[in-house]
């Protein structure tokens, strides 16, 4: 796993190391450059923390000039250079490489507008997903795309990564809720698309952006959209006695017309291990959990109520439980926010995949999981954003066991041609990055591939922005993707993660 | 028969020299032996919006038309895929059986063309990402695609996005084949994203009186967490009175007094919520009963189809304008557009269409020079006889023209498809 092929090293760039370090010490304080190995050394994985590699040196710009400046100083010099937002990427996306600067975006930490009249934000892209909640919530408003990492995670990597997150279901992905970005591009040029009005005109280059995962640009600035908080917010808590009931429930909650705020799926062996992990409270006789999220206006959320309890009963729920202050809705998402901790704490490693699904095919898709665990005998908890199809199954091995190792990595593999298969993706919203690069074969053809390639070739002719992500390097197809978390040793602990 | 002969052959053609290729692989072999001859090709559909746009720097014509029809369409998925040029009301149709819509609102370009409906393919709402007036609420047309198929400029048959809402897997294609006017791809397969349809809507009017009011209004409209899917202003004019009198026929309802300035917001949802939404509303707004009236289903249905229609421009023989700004700059447009042209506001205040006189088609610079001061941009979306070009109808700058051009050559090296329809060079 930790064996993972990179664009071919540079010597040249290597032995023009102090050169270097000393020409980017010019563009930027001489204080932003880090070069020696002991302060190289946090920035060496991001939270695919399987994979390390040790930058050439680590520059944190404070500007967008100087972005400009040395990334044009890069260009000319052939210097490949890797973007970094606040390192929480489970795909490897930031992962360094020992010839490329790694640009890290940590000092661009600043909110530089909040304009209630055009319902905006304009921010650094250092700045976390949930620091820009914080600073509009007292006025009633926030923003809505939440990655369950959103403490930790910068609004720059949402963009690079087109994040989601649990309210995605009803509030769109980052792609929805941004209005623009200032970007520099790796010849140096400081451009912007969109602006503080909706649609930018001709290309959407904005939509091409974001989810490009910082192949085509370096996003020095983000505009984004802010929502007015919905009046009530109300959780159900519903267990079902069988894997069909539960899935067929929650995809005839979406087929009925109803769009909650949010939808998730936990089977039992989840359930048990986050119960003993949170103390949610959890029914624990159930094979299936739902947690589904209203908001609206208090008629509108008791009327979907209704509704969802209605779908429940009809296909055999065995409890159901709604949330009646803000307190008991925040402890139903408890044991659903500890599922990795949980599953850590259950075996020495884990894997956590994440493919997307048609909804209707939630329970085919935990059936055939459930059938794979038994044959590779090794278990596996699921959780699901049920109404979005996107399923992140972690299995739980010994990584110290190389035939487990093995086992598990062929188990990952069909899991994720199972996504292909059942009409899904390889990827819902961790990114293709560096893990999950040799899995594009799976969905693309080689001229779906050529035709990306060829706009990365558009906007960055001698590939030096971020090389060897996204994009297959091997010949061959091999199956790999997924995160590697060892004895509970992610690379944020505390992060609840989705 | 070898492509290079059949497509110069009847069976390719008709006497109009239009190629209708009909399906995928008729339009691989077509383009690249369009591009093996550097000949570049108009795309159409069904021509209903074809009218939007510069004309096309090429000797040759390619309809899409023949690629129609649903290919499947999942109401328990929320989707449906269907072959490009499958019209629209084909689409609205069939998902109107399951209670289901395209949620942007397809605006009928019809009316302002030639004075009926004509709303055209799914290709071509993508291509120009003209979303109606529930965008700020619900998304763009952007916001609703889920995938795509298509042919790039060298006849290579591409494809990006999936059936399923949640996926990063790769550059999302389809956001920038949006709004690209087929100058990127010929569009052959589009899954979108769709939605329940609302059970009832209502619609309530204010007769503000100023437009710092009216601003105000517009701001606490969108301000609140009672949510309303679409708000437009319809101004007086009183000095235009062919506008008046349109306006007039137009906005005829009962509960509605459209000789003079109203605003016009719409609320959806169940019966409960509506009401409940509406006193939020009128108590957020200062409302009393006396100052505002209130169309039920029956009229807000038809009001906003009117809205999205474009209705009270129809058929103009002027140059018709399409503003999008900041909100808080729109009570300054407004001022500036009440003594020089007829204008109404979509969006909840972003969302401006302006009629320009074609004797006025100078002052289209000044709006221009507006819409950048603002923060936003404009199109000409309908050009009157006379007017020249010398305006370009489109808003870039200087940078994003150069990424745009390098955006075309990675898709289109040979600038084969629709070349010159947005800027020259793309």
């Amino acid at each position: 796993m930790s064996e993972i092929a990179l664009p071919k090293i540079d010597s040249s760039i290597l032995n023009r190391k102090s050169e270097i370090v000393k020409k980017l010490s010019k563009l930027t304080n001489i204080e932003n450059i880090l070069s020696e190995a002991d302060e190289l050394r946090p920035y060496e994985t991001d939270a695919l923390s399987v994979y390390t590699q040790t930058p050439l040196a680590v520059v944190l710009p404070e500007n967008t000039e100087e972005v400009s400046e040395i990334l044009k100083y890069c260009h000319s010099e052939n210097i490949k250079v890797v973007p970094r937002g606040a390192g929480t990427g489970l795909s490897g996306g930031a992962l360094p490489l020992q010839d490329a600067i790694l640009l890290g975006l940590g000092k661009f930490n600043k909110i530089l507008e909040i304009d209630y009249e055009n319902k905006c934000v304009v921010t650094q892209p250092g700045v976390t997903n949930l620091g820009i909640t914080h600073a509009v919530q007292h006025k009633g408003f926030y923003y809505a795309p939440d990655p369950s990492s959103q403490l930790a995670c910068s609004i720059g990597g949402n963009v690079a990564e087109n994040s989601g997150g649990v309210h995605s279901l009803k509030y769109g992905t980052t792609t929805n809720n941004i209005l623009g970005v200032q970007m520099v591009m790796m010849d140096g040029t400081i451009c912007r698309f969109g602006g503080k009005s909706f649609d930018q005109e001709g290309y959407d280059l904005m939509g091409l952006i974001c989810g490009s995962e910082g192949l085509l640009g370096v996003v020095t600035e983000v505009t984004v959209k802010i929502l007015r908080t919905p009046e009530v917010v109300r959780a159900a808590l519903i267990g079902f006695p069988s894997i069909k009931e539960g899935g067929d429930a929650a995809s005839e909650i979406i087929s009925s017309g109803i769009v909650p705020a949010g939808m998730e799926i936990m089977d039992k062996a989840l359930i048990e291990a986050t119960d003993n992990f949170s103390k949610a409270g959890y029914p624990r006789d159930a094979e299936l959990l739902l947690i589904v999220e209203l908001d609206g206006t208090e008629s509108e959320v008791n009327e979907l109520i209704k509704k969802v309890e209605a779908i429940c009963k009809k296909n055999n729920c065995s409890s159901l439980k709604l949330s009646n202050s803000e307190k008991e809705r925040l402890s139903f998402w408890a044991g659903r926010k500890a599922a990795f901790p949980a599953c850590g704490a259950m075996a020495p490693d884990y894997y956590c995949m994440d493919g997307s699904i048609p909804r209707g095919k939630l329970a085919e898709a935990l059936l055939e999981i459930k059938k794979l665990s038994e044959k590779y005998e090794l278990p596996v908890a699921n959780c699901f954003h049920a109404g979005d199809g996107n399923l992140h199954p972690l299995i739980m091995f010994d990584g110290n066991d190389k035939e487990q190792l093995k086992k598990t990595e062929e188990f990952g593999s069909e899991i994720l041609k199972t996504c292909v298969r059942l009409g899904g993706v390889i990827t819902g919203e961790h990114g293709v990055g560096i893990e999950k690069r040799e899995l594009m074969c799976e969905m693309f053809n080689d001229n779906d591939i050529q035709q990306q390639l060829s706009i990365k070739k558009s906007l960055d002719e001698k590939n030096l922005l971020n090389p060897g992500k996204v994009y297959p390097i091997l010949r061959k197809c091999a199956e790999e993707g997924r995160v590697h978390v060892h004895k509970n040793k992610d690379k944020f602990p505390d992060l609840p993660r989705f | 028969m070898s492509t290079k002969i059949k497509i110069n052959s009847q069976i390719f053609q008709d006497s109009n020299n239009v190629y209708y290729p009909k399906d995928e692989t008729e339009v691989s072999d077509l383009i690249r032996e369009l591009y093996k001859q550097d000949s570049p090709t108009e795309i159409i559909g069904n021509n209903s919006k074809s009218f939007i746009g510069n004309k096309t720097q090429s000797a040759n014509t390619t309809s899409l038309s023949k690629i129609s029809g649903i290919i499947d369409y999942r109401p328990e998925e929320l989707y449906i895929k269907v072959k490009a040029c499958t019209p629209i009301n084909e689409i609205e149709q069939v998902l109107s059986e399951n209670n289901q819509e395209l949620a942007f609102e397809p605006i009928d370009f019809g009316y302002i063309k030639e004075g009926k409906s004509n709303k055209g393919t799914i290709a071509g709402y993508l291509s120009c990402n003209y979303a109606g007036s529930r965008r700020f609420k619900v998304g763009s047309v952007r916001d609703h695609v889920l995938g795509f198929k298509g042919v790039n400029g060298k006849g290579d048959i591409i494809k990006s996005g999936g059936t399923v809402v949640k996926n990063v897997t790769g550059y999302d294609l389809s956001k920038l084949i949006a709004g690209s006017f087929g100058t990127l791809v010929a569009l052959t397969e589009i899954t979108l994203k769709v939605l329940p349809k609302k059970d009832s809507s209502k619609t309530v009017i204010i007769y503000p009186s100023n437009f710092e009011q009216i601003y105000d209004f517009f701001n606490k409209l969108s301000s609140s967490s009672s949510e309303i899917s679409g708000a437009v202003f319809i101004p007086e004019q009183s000095k235009d009175k062919d506008f008046v009198t349109k306006k007039n026929s137009v906005f005829k309802f009962n509960d509605l007094k459209s000789n003079v300035s109203f605003i016009a917001f719409r609320v959806e949802g169940d019966k409960i919520s509506i009401e409940e939404k509406i006193n939020n509303l009128k108590k957020e707004l200062e409302l009393n009963n006396s100052d505002i009236s209130t169309l039920d289903v029956y009229q807000s249905e038809p009001f906003w189809k009117k809205v999205n229609n474009i209705e009270v421009f129809e058929k103009t023989e002027h140059n018709l304008i399409r503003m999008v700004i900041p909100p808080a700059n729109g009570s300054k447009l407004c001022k500036y557009l009440e003594n020089n042209h007829n204008y109404f506001v979509d969006w909840c205040g972003s969302l401006f269409w302006i009629e320009v006189n074609s004797k006025k088609e100078e002052k289209i610079k000044d709006l221009k020079k507006m819409a950048k001061d603002f923060g936003g941009y404009l199109t000409v979306i309908k050009t009157s006889s006379e007017y020249d070009y010398g305006e370009a109808i489109f808003t870039v700058d200087k940078v994003r023209l150069i990424i745009s051009e390098k955006v075309k050559q990675s898709f289109d090296p040979k600038r084969i498809l629709n070349p010159g329809k947005m800027y020259r060079g793309v």
